[in-house]
């Protein structure tokens, strides 16, 4: 494990919108199959962070790395780089005007050209992945928030990508529709996927990943196993933002 | 009473101009058409276009619009039919009426389509093209679609609106209704053509206002 090259590697990232600087050098390097969770306040810069890596958000300055391929390069195909990292959004951002199926199968049509056949066929054993084989017909405004973010997350999950971003997957859902999404995300992690999540779910970020990510002020301020964040913080912001937090 | 019927609808001047009448509504509908379908076509690529954001096409572009957009039909039409023969350019009364009404009917839809564009909230952009859509793409697949609903009600009122303005080919000569209408008044020194005229007007406006309500009914949800 510890010879496997990374497959995501972030090297002194910054990122400036006008004067205000979001990311003040960040760098992470993630290997295959591990799953990294980011937490901290808000404007810490952890969507920032996230948003770069698929270049949602231009970097100001620094190397992104994604499966030996530099997304920070300048004549690099991002539509193709894209093909690996699938994203899920906090707001779900699914298209209104295509059923659950429809938004699935989309990106199949049309990036990899695949048939109509063999993307609805691909697009309904996503959705089966996910728990939602029968609402392959509905369309988004007939489907709860939870189920919304399945369909989201099936839609990323379509052109089976190496690496999987969740910007705040549950931050807009109603408490009892979380444990659903939740539950995927765990089932993701165990069948291997490579996972970065920014989220303020403390009980995932206790048991759900490999590694905790403290960010604050667009730095990361610890980083380390979840057992040692959570129960033994080496900085005092750290322990300041779990207190805050966990005693809500 | 019975000078009423006589003066605007009398039988027999209907009976003799009808012809003429109804080849100047076959003439009115072609130009409907013609208008409808290049004005709207027109609005909706230059508003694609425009999404591109490449700097130089988009001050074209919005000069175009603006331009359009503050001249009224008549003088485009005058020019093009008057105006263009002076540059070596010479076209039909029916090429310039369509000219004149559909360069300013394809003003308006841009700006319709461009405000529905811009409407269509970043996070739209931002699902399709992480899923490796190219920019063109998502434009098509995912925008476009959602944006021409939220614009279908900004344009029905404006191509109405416009579309009316083929009686204005009627001063350039095209034999439209009212142009047929006019020439039949004068010859019969009555006005029952006239009142014929406007119910064809309302024969083809009327679906036309019809239609528009059913399909700001049928797509205009918006988001």
């Amino acid at each position: 494990m510890a010879d496997a090259p990374f497959l995501l590697e972030i090297d002194g990232l910054h990122k400036s919108f006008g004067d205000l600087e979001v990311l003040k050098g960040v760098s992470l390097r993630v290997r295959p199959r591990e799953v990294i969770i980011v937490i901290g306040p808000s404007g810490s810069g952890k969507s920032t962070l996230l948003r770069c890596i698929n270049r949602l958000e231009e970097p100001t300055r620094g190397v992104i790395r994604v499966d030996g391929v530099e997304l920070s390069a300048r004549g690099v195909d991002l539509n193709r780089a894209r093909k690996d990292i699938g994203m899920v959004f906090q707001a779900f951002n699914l298209y209104p005007h295509l059923t659950a199926l429809g938004n699935v199968a989309l990106a199949l049509r049309k990036v990899l050209r695949m048939s109509r056949q063999e993307a609805e066929a691909r697009g309904r054993r996503m959705l089966e992945r996910v728990g939602l084989a029968d609402k392959a017909s509905a369309y988004p405004g007939e489907l709860s928030g939870g189920q919304q973010q399945r369909v989201a997350i099936a839609r990323a999950l379509a052109l089976e990508p190496k690496l999987m971003l969740f910007d705040e997957p549950t931050s807009a859902l109603d408490p009892e529709l979380v444990g659903g999404v939740l539950r995927v995300m765990r089932d993701l992690r165990d069948e291997g996927m490579t996972m970065v999540v920014v989220t303020h779910e403390m009980s995932f970020a206790r048991d759900g990943g490999d590694r905790v990510l403290f960010m604050d002020g667009g730095e990361v301020v610890e980083e380390g196993p979840p057992s040692t964040i959570f129960r033994n913080p080496a900085h005092q912001r750290t322990r300041e933002f779990l207190q805050r937090v966990l005693h809500a | 009473m019975g000078r009423l019927a006589e003066t605007f609808f009398n039988a027999e001047v209907i009976a003799t101009y009808l012809p003429a009448l109804l080849s100047g509504f076959r003439v009115t509908l072609e130009l409907a058409a013609a208008v409808v379908t290049l004005g709207i076509l027109l609005g909706l690529a230059l508003a694609m276009l425009r999404a591109f954001r490449f700097r130089l096409l988009n001050g074209l572009i919005v000069a175009f619009v603006d331009v359009f957009r503050t001249l009224p039909q008549l003088v485009v039409m005058v020019f093009a039919y008057f105006g263009l023969p002076y540059a070596g350019i010479t076209i039909s009364a029916f090429a310039a009426a369509v000219l004149g009404l559909a360069l300013v009917l394809a003003a308006f839809a841009e700006e319709a389509f461009w405000a529905a564009i811009t409407a269509i909230p970043r996070g739209q952009w931002e699902a399709a093209r992480s899923t490796g859509l190219s920019f063109g793409q998502a434009l098509a697949s995912v925008v476009m679609p959602q944006a021409v609903r939220i614009a279908i009600p900004l344009l029905t009122n404006r191509t109405i609106a416009i579309t009316k303005g083929t009686a204005l080919a009627s001063v350039i000569s095209v034999p439209e209704i009212l142009d047929k209408a006019q020439s039949a008044m004068s010859i019969s020194a009555n006005a029952s053509p006239l009142i014929v005229g406007a119910g064809l007007y309302l024969a083809i406006f009327g679906p036309f206002v019809v239609v528009s309500r059913w399909l700001e009914r049928r797509y205009g949800w918006i988001i």
